[in-house]
């Protein structure tokens, strides 16, 4: 990865007098605050998930808040640090199991999107012509119809299934991704190390593998990181639809049966307002690392002439045919 | 010349993306298990003969082209089949339900851009200080939380104090006069657009952020800058204007997440727009409904977006070239 910004560019000094031994990333996170924390939330609720077997106080499919009807939306006690659902099931036992299954939905939809977004970008790119003509044809139509709906659509057809809901949002998702993705292959194509590689004799697979991959890896990570947001996102939507798996409990899940069964009028903040958060903290997390991946390799907003603080002026090597 | 050539190449795009739709939206269906006889001769007795007679009537035994083809012609005279749960034309159920939806819709959307374009210009040009890193945090978690999660908390806090279902004050004994109706339909829309607002500014606030910060650096505001123009005059003027530009891109791209946002919010409140009609059909396994509807968000979506790429020509005649 670090091959970005340790490029040998010939005849030209280093750009930047802020570079750095260490790969792009650990950069990345020394001098982003935004992107550490954003990492930081991101591995929390990974770990959490991992761990959540072990500390989850209580089951998260049993009652655990007595029984009858002083169980039902049960509020926060020293028992139930976050009170009970109408099932009279503990909601912080919830919200662990929830998270588990909302972030292999997250992840494992936007591994999906991805193996499909960056596979059509390197190729279209790469290849150009009449693939790159096609392949964009078929992401511009995908690109405008609205994600929600049609994702709705097909997961009524196939039916309610937590395997369904991780393939539509991959097949949905890609888009934006090989749009991007695209755009920094066509470009990279054309520097000199790929065209010395070619004349070198190498062939399609190991310039794409070895010159191509390594320079718009950086550029895929920030679209995972923050297409994962975008799938936990449509998650929770589909999963309020009533289109996800009634036996699961995911976060979106969650958010369903407090609305469907009166929570709002039962008056129990407790079974909305952590589920909610604790979406919004893998959101946040998400878009605070996958932006700042992007405004790091974003060189234009490095300046600013109207500033309350001094930004250096933009170095010429980085501009225009003779980029670099 | 060349404004006709761009208008007739992104009219053909959008064309030809309706076109797409409306096939996906035909040959989704058509992967289900079952029919419309499957639905309709579900009642006692129902025998084979039952059975072959409907499927001649919808003409189910004809190849799937044919079909296609009959799906296509009805179509262009809208008709989009009739809802399994009452047996009204589709059509004229979702139009009904379109005319309750765009107003909602509308005021939301608008007030997310102004508020989005405020505090992103506000973030850019006070870049770093406090007024940015509030206005960017806000921002973020505003786009972070979900929609039907800002929908719930809106209702927990506020339905005391305003109307939070359904468009009008059902159960009223006599039609109301129309300014009286207005003031009911706009007080039942305060909660609705709220949280679309909130749903949707701040990616705007973010996008115009970033598109500001971008035009800051261009030199014509250093020239600007040079010359001793009023910072006020620099940014409005000099950088916003032409940060506008790909705001204009985003927004249109913004218009297929507004929809799915305005879905969950309809369904949150109750509102008789397109989105609830949506949702009630995948409960009641209504897919024609399912079907027009889809189609019609579809449509529209693509046809804001026509839209949209005419005002990005109009503000910037250089993509022509």
């Amino acid at each position: 990865m670090s091959a970005l910004m340790q490029e040998p560019t010939a005849g030209l000094e280093p750009v930047s007098a802020t570079r750095r031994r260490g790969g792009f990333f650990l950069n990345l996170l020394m001098d982003r605050k935004a992107a550490a924390v954003g990492l930081g939330l991101i591995l929390f609720f990974i770990v959490l998930a991992l761990v959540a077997p072990l500390i989850s106080p209580y089951s998260a499919s049993t009652q655990s808040c007595g029984t009858g009807p002083s169980a039902v939306f049960a509020g926060i006690s020293g028992h139930h640090w976050l009170g009970c659902d109408d099932g009279g099931i503990d909601m912080l036992s919830e919200l662990m199991q929830g998270g588990r299954i909302s972030l292999v939905v997250g992840f494992a939809a936007t591994l999906v999107a991805m193996v499909i977004g960056g596979g059509v970008g390197i190729v279209s790119g790469y290849f150009g012509g009449w693939t790159d003509i096609t392949l964009m044809r078929i992401t511009d139509y995908l690109l405008v119809i609205p994600d929600l709906v049609f994702a709705m659509v097909i997961a009524d057809i196939w039916g309610p299934s937590l395997f369904h809901v991780i393939l539509v949002i991959g097949i949905l998702e890609w888009t934006g991704t090989a749009r991007v993705i695209r755009a920094q292959v066509m470009s990279v194509k054309e520097r000199v190390y790929v065209k010395r590689a070619r004349a070198l004799g190498s062939g399609h697979t190991r310039i794409i593998a070895r010159h191509i991959l390594p320079q718009v890896g950086p550029l895929l990570i920030a679209n995972t990181v923050l297409t994962v947001a975008i799938a936990i996102y449509l998650e929770t939507a589909l999963a309020f639809l009533n289109l996800e798996d009634p036996t699961v409990t995911t976060w979106g899940t969650i958010l369903e049966h407090a609305f469907n069964r009166g929570a709002v009028s039962a008056g129990a903040w407790w079974a909305i307002v952590p589920d909610g958060i604790c979406i919004a903290l893998v959101i946040v997390g998400c878009f605070l690392f996958g932006q700042a991946i992007e405004d790091a390799l974003n060189p234009r907003l490095k300046i600013a002439h109207l500033s309350l603080t001094r930004w250096k002026i933009r170095t010429l090597a980085g501009r225009g045919a003779d980029a670099v | 010349m060349r404004r006709a050539d761009y208008v007739i190449k992104r009219a053909t795009f959008a064309l030809i993306t309706i076109f797409v739709a409306i096939t996906l939206n035909f040959f989704l269906f058509r992967v289900l298990p079952g029919n419309a006889v499957t639905d309709l001769a579900r009642v006692p007795h129902a025998g084979a003969n039952l059975k072959h007679a409907l499927t001649v009537e919808f003409g189910l035994d004809k190849p799937k082209w044919e079909q296609y083809l009959v799906y296509l012609k009805e179509l262009f005279h809208g008709n989009m089949g009739v809802s399994f749960v009452n047996q009204q034309p589709v059509s004229h159920l979702l139009l009904t339900d379109l005319k309750n939806t765009v107003p909602m819709v509308t005021v939301g959307t608008l007030a997310s851009i102004v508020v989005g374009v405020f505090t992103g210009v506000l973030a850019a040009w006070r870049r770093g200080s406090l007024a940015d890193h509030i206005s960017t945090n806000t921002a973020i978690f505003a786009y972070a939380f979900p929609t039907q999660w800002l929908g719930l908390m809106l209702l927990i806090l506020l339905s005391s104090h305003l109307p939070s279902n359904g468009m009008t004050w059902e159960f009223l004994f006599s039609p109301e006069p129309f300014w009286q109706h207005l003031a009911d339909v706009a007080q039942h829309m305060i909660l609705p657009a709220l949280t679309l607002l909130l749903t949707a500014y701040g990616s705007y606030t973010l996008v115009v952020r970033t598109s500001v910060l971008e035009t800051l650096g261009e030199d014509y505001v250093l020239t600007a800058r040079a010359k001793g123009l009023p910072p006020q005059r620099i940014v409005w003027r000099h950088a916003v204007r032409n940060a506008l530009l790909p705001m204009v891109t985003l927004i249109a791209l913004d218009f297929g997440y507004i929809v799915g946002g305005a879905l969950l919010i309809e369904v949150i409140f109750s509102w008789p727009g397109i989105g609830l009609a949506m949702y009630n059909a995948v409960t009641q396994r209504d897919y024609p409904m399912l079907q027009g509807g889809f189609l019609i968000l579809t449509v529209s979506v693509i046809l804001l977006n026509f839209i949209s790429d005419l005002v990005y020509f109009r503000l910037d005649p250089r993509i022509s070239e």
